[in-house]
């Protein structure tokens, strides 16, 4: 078996409701490499969850098939997938102790006992909750009973771990944390990971590569670089961080991230070999390191410029500026008919 | 989101009931309660009336109770009734509640309400209705007939607390537990019932307690032949009146407190460990 027919592999994979005008999943076509961090970034509705219960099995496909490891597995039950699965709502079992949760998959597996007790003391070493062991998922907090979720999931090392929003419920701070731990654990387990958000930066951060789901399809897969310097399409540029969507080609239109612009007074001359567009300021916010100037180019559409601090005070709100930058930081994507955000 | 339920619950733990309600609450349940405890001194009595408190102290009544083919007889159908009318519900009852939570299909409320109607009927009408029925299926006067009666009575009170234990169940954990590699009815064994497991037992000890005290169904469908102990005890007092139904009574008062203790003491082990 060669390197390409490690990890997940979909094709064509559909999935229609009936009396539902568009599918939720729409021939989505992707390989997610062995070891690889896959997330699903899309608004909510966009299939991406849709598309991890498929891959979880616990949505049966209208059409298409899935591979892992060269194994098709889009007829199988869903506990005979090998997959661990991670749910935004932590699903624990409220009955069990902490070590109990995650022995469980161990259990099923009918694993001697030494081995079990030597798994789940080192899982839940590695997620940082050897001394709550004993303890019941109510007696956790919100972040730790997550974490207990993780260390169930990974403690029989399945071939791949599907995570389904797992950070949404968790407030800011402790979401970071465990962004933090998830980057930690892949690096450590070297497992493929799935990741389902709707949150960008959240994406941008964990992903080895991302793929943008819209209405049911797949906008754009790539590293988060390709992402945001070279997005293919008008949903991509605007889903994914912010974006100047300037029409200066017919049927084209023409992206540029705020940080890549520079303004200029009318008076001022731009260097040569840079692009240029006329736009007024309409606001200026000053954020400590940054100030963001909102920007209204000439067609009436908004934008926006990043500008580190100190380059800004000769701008004020009403003054007409030359927005310039260079012609390597654009992306041209087709012009089209939806707005996106 | 995740941490609201643990702070409301501490909330309601700090809340203790002030002096005035205390005593309120004393006042009621002596009132409530006092009535039915008479009969426990009385059972004791030496006299071959009712006296409250005795003259003289005896085990006579219960020498009698326990002595006589007739009040063990039915004090036996009534055990086995229970039980069997229990299980009966139990399962139904379940599989009931199990249905109108997950599935969404036209007329659900119809079928719930039909369930439950059993605990809204006047008993008398329940009676006379089983009584015809049951005439022509020529069940009156059989361990069937009486099961089948009590089950139908039984089942609001397992639907009503197994519902109740399934409002705070997130079936996401079944979802969890095949991904872990459970096949479905491991899931159930290992998963789902263990965590409605207090709302089943709840609903079996209501549903075995309601069979355990019924007497209108019971009388339409005793013979001579088969009757449960609540009929035995009516007719006691109709026909014959002497303090073994003193004792009888005393022994289903407590035997039935501890029988409902039983739910509330698993419920609050289950809590605290």
């Amino acid at each position: 078996m060669t390197d390409d027919h490690r990890g997940i592999t979909t094709a064509h994979v559909t999935k229609a409701y009936a009396g539902v005008g568009r599918p939720a999943v729409d021939d989505v076509s992707l390989h997610i490499a062995d070891g690889e961090f896959m997330t699903f970034l899309g608004p909510s509705g966009s299939g991406k969850t849709t598309m991890l219960s498929m891959i979880a099995g616990f949505t049966p496909l209208t059409a298409g098939s899935i591979t892992l490891d060269g194994q098709e597995i889009s007829r199988l039950k869903p506990h005979r997938r090998d997959l661990g699965v991670v749910f935004q709502q932590y699903a624990l079992f409220p009955h069990m102790s902490v070590a109990r949760n995650v022995a469980f998959g161990l259990t099923q597996r009918k694993r001697p006992k030494a081995e079990i007790d030597r798994r789940v003391t080192e899982v839940l070493e590695l997620v940082g909750l050897s001394a709550m062991r004993d303890r019941l998922p109510r007696q956790l907090s919100g972040g730790q009973q997550q974490r207990v979720a993780l260390a169930r999931a990974v403690v029989y090392q399945p071939r791949a771990l599907l995570m389904d929003e797992p950070l949404g419920a968790l407030d800011k701070k402790l979401r970071d944390q465990l962004q933090r731990e998830i980057a930690r654990m892949h690096r450590e387990l070297g497992m493929t990971f799935l990741f389902v958000t709707h949150d960008q930066q959240e994406a941008l951060t964990l992903s080895d590569r991302i793929a943008v789901f819209n209405e049911g399809r797949i906008e754009q897969v790539g590293t988060p670089e390709d992402l945001y310097e070279r997005p293919e399409t008008l949903f991509v540029a605007q889903f994914v961080g912010e974006s100047n969507a300037l029409s200066l080609t017919p049927g084209e239109v023409t992206i540029v991230r705020p940080e890549r612009l520079t303004l200029y007074t009318r008076a001022e001359p731009v260097p040569s070999g840079h692009q240029r567009v006329s736009a007024e300021v309409t606001d200026i916010v000053y954020v400590g390191d940054h100030s963001r100037i909102w920007l209204r180019y000439a067609d009436g559409a908004r934008g926006c410029a990043v500008l580190a601090a100190g380059a800004v005070h000769e701008h004020r709100p009403g003054d007409d500026v030359t927005v310039a930058w260079h012609p390597e930081h654009q992306a041209a994507v087709p012009a089209a008919e939806r707005a996106a955000v | 989101m995740a941490d609201k339920p643990s702070i409301t619950r501490a909330a309601l733990r700090q809340r203790t009931l002030g002096w005035g309600l205390r005593v309120w609450v004393a006042v009621v349940g002596f009132v409530l309660v006092a009535p039915t405890l008479v009969v426990i001194p009385m059972s004791f009595g030496a006299g071959s009336t009712f006296q409250f408190p005795p003259d003289d102290w005896s085990w006579r009544w219960y020498g009698e109770f326990f002595g006589s083919k007739q009040w063990l007889a039915a004090l036996a159908n009534s055990v086995q009734v229970g039980l069997l009318a229990a299980v009966l519900a139990t399962v139904v009852g379940v599989a009931a509640a199990f249905g109108l939570d997950r599935a969404r299909f036209r007329g659900r409320g119809v079928v719930r309400q039909l369930l439950m109607a059993p605990m809204i009927l006047p008993g008398i009408v329940v009676a006379v209705a089983v009584y015809g029925v049951f005439l022509r299926w020529q069940l009156n006067g059989t361990m069937l007939g009486f099961v089948l009666a009590h089950a139908v009575l039984g089942v609001p009170f397992v639907l009503t607390s197994v519902q109740t234990s399934l409002a705070g169940y997130d079936p996401v954990v079944e979802k969890a537990a095949a991904s872990l590699g459970a096949p479905k009815l491991t899931t159930l064994r290992k998963v789902v019932l263990p965590i409605i497991a207090p709302g089943v037992l709840s609903g079996f000890v209501f549903a075995f307690a309601t069979s355990f005290d019924e007497v209108v169904v019971a009388l339409f469908l005793q013979t001579p032949a088969i009757k449960t102990l609540p009929v035995k005890m009516y007719e006691s007092i109709v026909l014959e009146i002497d303090p073994t139904i003193a004792a009888a009574s005393s022994l289903i008062v407590v035997f039935t407190t501890i029988l409902l203790f039983v739910p509330t003491f698993l419920r609050r082990r289950s809590h605290h460990d």
